[in-house]
């Protein structure tokens, strides 16, 4: 099992990299996974993005659809994007503590 | 190897015709994946404005459409006037369930996210169409030359 290693404490991931238990997650962790996928500093933007996915994942079980996510979050489908250009729907998703996204939109 | 860009070929002009791809457009930018959408022969009716939210499911001819309880729907059954504007209905409502959205508000959602959208020039020139025509968001009306150029090192995908 891949574990994430944090300062004080050893943190499970599940097979896709992602953090196996969501109560795991702290501030603290989300810069770590964001410098792996390469964003150096977490802006106010990228955390409105982070907490509204956590918030959804606490309410249904899975992430929220890309469409979803711009239209009720406030930040839109060009800054959603630029925040993660990586691909916003898994490594928002991995910053934000939760599963893989399930969804295809 | 992981894929980096996709070029998906667009060319079929009915509701399940050009939601598949579409879908795989926009799932390929949320991965990370350049997508570049090229919109061919019937395809085109995704990108012209006056049409894009006005495409039908086709319900003559369909050999998979099947009537709610699982039976095969009767050929004679999908020529029934107001058969395929019914069918229609119901697909896009059970897909606005799944937030899968109006062709016009998805190519808008692609763009955005950075695909790129075009058109092909020999059914532009056969259908007598223009840039006029077309949503703000498609770049150019394109050859097959320039789709091939464009789509250098990348997975061609044709629906």
């Amino acid at each position: 099992m891949a574990v994430l290693e944090m300062e004080n404490k050893t943190l499970e991931l599940d097979a896709d990299g992602f953090l196996a238990n969501i109560d795991d997650w702290n501030e603290d962790v989300a810069k770590v996974f964001a410098k792996e996928e390469g964003i150096e500093e977490l802006t106010e933007q990228h955390w409105t993005v982070i907490n509204f996915m956590r918030d959804v994942f606490k309410e249904k079980g899975d992430a929220p659809s890309i469409r979803r996510l711009t239209k009720e979050s406030g930040v839109n489908t060009k800054e959603l994007y630029a925040l993660f250009p990586k691909g916003p729907a898994k490594k928002a998703a991995r910053i934000a503590g939760i599963p893989k996204p399930k969804g295809c939109i | 190897m992981a894929i980096e860009k996709v070029s998906i070929v667009v060319s079929r002009g009915s509701l399940e015709g050009v939601y598949p791809g579409l879908i795989m457009a926009n799932g390929a930018r949320m991965e990370g994946i350049e997508a570049t959408l090229f919109f061919t022969f019937f395809g085109l009716d995704a990108i012209i404005k006056k049409r894009m939210d006005n495409l039908s499911v086709a319900t003559v001819g369909n050999a998979a459409l099947r009537l709610p309880g699982g039976m095969k729907m009767p050929t004679v059954m999908g020529a029934i006037p107001g058969m395929s504007s019914f069918v229609t209905h119901m697909m896009k409502k059970e897909m606005d369930k799944i937030d899968i959205p109006p062709v016009g508000e998805f190519i808008e959602m692609i763009h955005d996210a950075g695909g790129e959208l075009y058109a092909c020039k020999a059914t532009v020139d056969m259908f007598h169409l223009g840039m006029k025509d077309f949503c703000p968001q498609v770049s150019d009306i394109i050859s097959v030359g320039q789709f091939y150029e464009m789509s250098e090192n990348a997975e061609i995908i044709f629906t």
